[in-house]
């Protein structure tokens, strides 16, 4: 309360001195200037750099053979393996995503599930990378532990699953889409109101009724547009295929290319690069399209 | 890909609900079936690296062995290092940087808001293209060395930061703060040491652990320049001596539950907040 007296005092005396206000105001920017310089170094251009080289030849001359090298082997097949591996695990990890999430906030669900989950969402959302990769390879590689007890029970696995076939892979980024399409779901369902369930109840529907007719449509764009984020999400995925040995993805092929200084074939790596970019970006659109109409009707 | 932020127990209207609900027994399943897909890779990491032991040798055996490689000391040391440096840049960037445009420049925030989701359209593979060829020429002194990767860090930790730090200088009254401290005659380099950053402490405290988080766990940037950290070394020792590779698999998840145990222990005053930090 003295606090906000306070501040209106302080305001009302700045009111009465303008020039100096506007004066501090027009040199306002200078204190955002380190900031936007450090990320103009890190971020902008650099990736500014990458969109132009790729329209660029090795002597800087226009041209779109680079871009045209995409359509050509093997990096068509490369595209296909990653947009399909994204497909597979963000449908994988949103579904099983959805029905956790709304498993644990179903109302007879003992207290502490929901923090316990909450918790090991968070964990299993950042364990990514290099040692998601070993831990697979621990469980369900040709020596894993999950192997070999199944090899006892007679189930042998091998040769026909590998970790780097499309679902061997879908299968371990699963192990991060899926608490993460927890994390980002439970809001959403928590958004469907209490007075809807109460009126679909009085008006006869059971738990069914009411997510045909109510819940379904109303979380539908949500729950594409998590899924489309998942997919961008395992789309720009690059340590996690590369631990586990998966050979024919974008982000392994750029890898190569721009692993040792660059010397091999930069306007190619451009040109991926770049083709990855737009990629992301349409996923992006697609989800702020999605989330725009589900934010109509949950609060 | 995403910070998510997950407002706690909100007042359940309907309590006398909840006794006689009960749960469906397909949500059961999903539940058993999440935590099955949770714990039996965490399972298997604790058994396959106690395991392909000589008989009479300590279980600890491939943690030992691994702990005694100075490859692995230095390599470790090293990610620590980077980690902390990323954590100091960051802080010494962006708290001043969002706690000016939230005093100064409000019509800003847009801006900053856009830029802070960037890393996330431009992952790191894509972005180490650009950079790797730009900071060569810009400066071949720091390209070799390993402060460039606390320096692309910052980069990665920015949505995380700018988020925490935008929530937290959102929840207080900045304005009054900065007018009452100068009105008692602090300036603002003051007001901002003494006054803003004690009340900012939680959202400090919580974008330095995700991006301790990310630094350690970094490999892409890291491997493609050259540089030894912690998950470089996982990755070569783990391709030569699984059993090694799989000990040092169990250090990482010990690592992010720790900063995750953190977050948590942070969020547990007022709302719980659960932090995704993504470093695939």
């Amino acid at each position: 309360m003295a606090l906000a007296e306070a501040g209106l005092q302080a305001d009302v005396l700045v009111a009465a001195a303008p020039r100096k206000r506007s004066r501090t105001r027009r040199w306002a920017f200078l204190g955002v200037l380190p900031f936007f310089a450090y990320i103009s170094i890190f971020l902008l251009i650099p990736t500014g750099e990458l969109i132009v080289g790729a329209f660029r030849t090795a002597n800087g001359a226009f041209t779109l053979s680079n871009v045209k090298d995409i359509f050509h082997a093997p990096y068509p097949a490369a595209f296909e393996f990653s947009l399909e591996l994204s497909a597979l695990s963000a449908f994988i990890g949103g579904l099983l995503g959805f029905l956790v999430a709304n498993a644990i906030l179903h109302h007879g669900v003992p207290r502490w599930i929901r923090p316990m989950y909450l918790s090991f969402s968070g964990m299993a959302a950042n364990f990514a990378g290099v040692p998601l990769a070993f831990a697979y390879g621990a469980t369900l590689g040709s020596l894993g532990v999950v192997t070999t007890l199944l090899g006892h029970l007679g189930l042998h696995i091998y040769p026909s699953f590998s970790l780097q076939g499309l679902f061997g892979a879908a299968l371990v980024y699963a192990y991060f889409q899926f608490p993460l399409m927890i994390l980002l779901m439970i809001p959403v369902i928590e958004g469907l109101r209490q007075e809807w369930r109460e009126a679909a109840s009085n008006l006869g529907a059971g738990s069914f009724g009411f997510w045909r007719h109510i819940g379904l449509p109303v979380v539908t764009p949500s729950l594409l547009g998590l899924t489309v984020l998942l997919f961008g999400n395992a789309f720009s995925a690059y340590a996690t295929a590369y631990a586990l040995g998966v050979s024919n993805l974008v982000t392994i092929d750029i890898a190569q290319l721009v692993d040792g200084n660059m010397t091999l074939n930069p306007q190619d790596a451009y040109a991926l690069a770049f083709g990855m970019i737009v990629i992301i970006v349409i996923t992006i659109a697609i989800y702020s399209f999605l989330q725009r109409r589900t934010s109509r009707w949950l609060r | 890909m995403a910070q998510v932020t997950v407002a706690a127990s909100r007042p359940k209207p309907h309590r006398f609900r909840r006794a006689r609900s009960r749960v469906p027994i397909w949500h059961v399943a999903w539940l058993a079936l999440a935590a099955l897909v949770f714990l039996v890779p965490v399972y298997s990491v604790v058994q396959f690296s106690l395991s392909g032991i000589v008989p009479g040798q300590n279980p600890f055996h491939w943690y030992l062995t691994v702990f005694d490689d100075s490859g692995f000391k230095s390599a470790f040391w090293l990610s620590v290092q980077i980690s902390l440096e990323t954590v100091a840049a960051s802080l010494i960037l962006m708290v001043p940087t969002v706690f000016w445009v939230h005093l100064r420049l409000p019509g800003l925030r847009p801006v900053m808001d856009l830029i802070s989701v960037l890393p996330f359209v431009i992952p790191p593979i894509v972005l180490i293209v650009g950079l790797a060829p730009f900071l060569k020429t810009f400066s071949s002194w720091l390209f070799v060395r390993p402060e460039v990767l606390s320096l692309i860090y910052v980069v990665f930790a920015l949505p995380f930061m700018y988020r925490a730090l935008d929530a937290g200088l959102r929840a207080i009254d900045l304005r009054t703060l900065v007018e009452a401290a100068e009105s008692l005659g602090a300036s603002l380099p003051r007001t901002l040491m003494r006054v803003i950053l004690p009340n900012l402490r939680a959202a400090i405290i919580g974008g330095s652990l995700l991006t301790v988080a990310i630094a350690m766990g970094e490999f892409t940037i890291a491997s493609i320049m050259g540089f030894t950290t912690f998950s470089v070394y996982t990755y070569n020792i783990g391709t030569s001596t699984a059993y090694e590779g799989v000990a040092l698999t169990f250090i990482s998840l010990l690592l992010v539950w720790g900063a995750m145990l953190g977050l948590y222990l942070l969020g547990r005053g007022g709302r719980s907040a659960a932090g995704v930090a993504i470093t695939n």
